[in-house]
């Protein structure tokens, strides 16, 4: 059977991404950041997953206000980096998991939360970005990301967005999903965007330093009570863009502590913490955390 | 129907919802034809002409025109939408989110830099943080006089 090996929380601020295609990572500016995410790297190298389910958020580009899903999965073979304004990233095609999607749609679906189901789309920074942080930038002789990815879409940019609640209920059943799917892969499920951001009017620049460490500890150890966070709190506190972390809630949700109620399993390791400010208007935040048997 | 919209009391900021959204179709409807490299050249060459091509209100085009981010949103804009005329542009989000605030480039960069905005005092209407609108603007950029 499919499991979940490992949860991986990340920033996905498109600045970043910028800095790596122009060659900018060794600059003073960056240098701290890129610094935070070398662990991740041989990490990456040292648990490969045969799969990764990455939590995101399109920024108006593949959804525009003519359809809006609160929650998308992408079940096609293959997408395509988009083009946002300023030319498409130059990274790989990413290939998706169209069997295993499918099934995470059926399981989820039957399961009482009403995904739409995506069979052509382009991915924006908030997929691509994670990939180059957590995989680096593929060698020109091998241009492919190292395993398929299923792209999942929350909607965080027109009100309303889900609960964090809502977030968290659902990526327990996505652990479930995976965990009955009847192949032997091991699968990694990844939260991104946030941390403390907001890029609009005169509170532009807003970071809280505070609010993000304690929402990194309640990520680990009460997820529960994080889940019951309201979205006003989100917008006070961290930013109105800081929104973003309600999908940081699904990955959690999906571990083997929380996702398989009765199974006792223990609570997951923490392989790895970062916090740092800023990249572009952006508190920067990652972690990784292990489930154990 | 009643709804709870305790986001109308953060200072500084405007919340995407739905009315703002409908407010906002057409003029984020024309940022979403910039992600086609014909569309942003068409736009570059004639900036008026393009955006006669779309139903958007004159106050809307007049904002677009002058770039200024804050009537965009006050207009029904969202970030990420109108960060498709950045892009266009070629400013990256910091300029464009800092563009906001009344700061020189600088200024904004500076804050970043030292930790960002603190929420103090920018959590509700009415209190004493720099955000709040007796406060605005910020920084040089606000008060230089317009060229």
């Amino acid at each position: 059977m499919a499991h979940i090996t490992a949860s991986v929380y990340t920033s996905h601020v498109p600045a970043i991404g910028a800095a790596l295609d122009l060659g900018k990572t060794a600059e003073p500016y960056w240098q701290p950041l890129f610094k935070g995410y070398e662990f991740s790297k041989q990490w990456m190298k040292d648990n490969p997953p045969d799969v990764v389910f990455l939590v995101y958020n399109d920024h108006a580009t593949a959804f525009s206000l003519e359809m809006i899903p609160t929650f998308a999965i992408g079940c096609a073979a293959e997408y395509q980096p988009a083009d946002e304004g300023w030319g498409p990233r130059p990274v790989p095609t990413v290939i998706g998991h169209p069997e295993l999607a499918a099934h995470i749609a059926h399981s989820v679906i039957q399961d009482d939360f009403d995904l739409t189901i995506v069979n052509k789309m382009d991915v924006d920074h908030g997929l691509t970005v994670p990939l180059s942080l957590m995989f680096g930038q593929p060698p020109s002789s091998d241009f492919s990301w190292p395993c398929p990815v299923i792209p999942f879409a929350v909607n965080v940019v027109q009100y309303p967005v889900p609960s964090g609640q809502r977030c968290y209920n659902l990526g327990k059943a996505i652990g479930r999903a995976i965990a009955s799917y009847d192949q032997p892969l091991k699968v990694q499920i990844w939260g991104t965007g946030g941390m403390s951001h907001q890029l609009q009017g005169p509170r532009a620049g807003l970071i809280n330093k505070d609010f993000d460490n304690a929402f990194l500890d309640r990520l680990i150890a009460d997820p529960d009570g994080l889940a019951k966070v309201p979205h006003i709190d989100y917008v006070r506190e961290a930013g109105s863009e800081g929104i973003e972390l309600v999908m940081w809630l699904i990955a959690r949700g999906a571990m083997g502590d929380v996702a398989h109620s009765g199974g006792g399993a223990k609570p997951p390791k923490v392989a790895h913490r970062f916090y740092h400010v800023p990249a572009s208007n952006t508190a920067v935040g990652h972690l990784i955390l292990e489930n154990q048997a | 129907m009643s709804l709870n919209k305790d986001y109308l009391d953060v200072p500084g900021t405007t919340i995407f919802d739905a009315e703002q959204s409908r407010m906002g179709f057409h003029l984020n409807q024309f940022c979403m034809s910039l992600m086609k490299a014909a569309n942003r050249e068409r736009f570059k060459a004639n900036e008026r002409a393009y955006l006669d091509e779309w139903p958007m209100s004159e106050a809307q085009k007049q904002a677009v025109l002058a770039r200024d981010m804050n009537a965009m949103i006050a207009l029904g804009g969202n970030i990420y939408f109108l960060a498709k005329i950045g892009a266009t542009d070629g400013k990256s989000f910091q300029q464009m989110a800092g563009s906001m605030t009344g700061m020189t480039e600088d200024e904004y960069r500076q804050m970043m830099v030292s930790g960002g905005r603190s929420a103090e005092g920018n959590r509700h209407i009415g209190e004493d943080g720099d955000a709040q609108a007796h406060r605005q603007p910020q920084g040089q950029a606000g008060r230089a006089p317009k060229a």
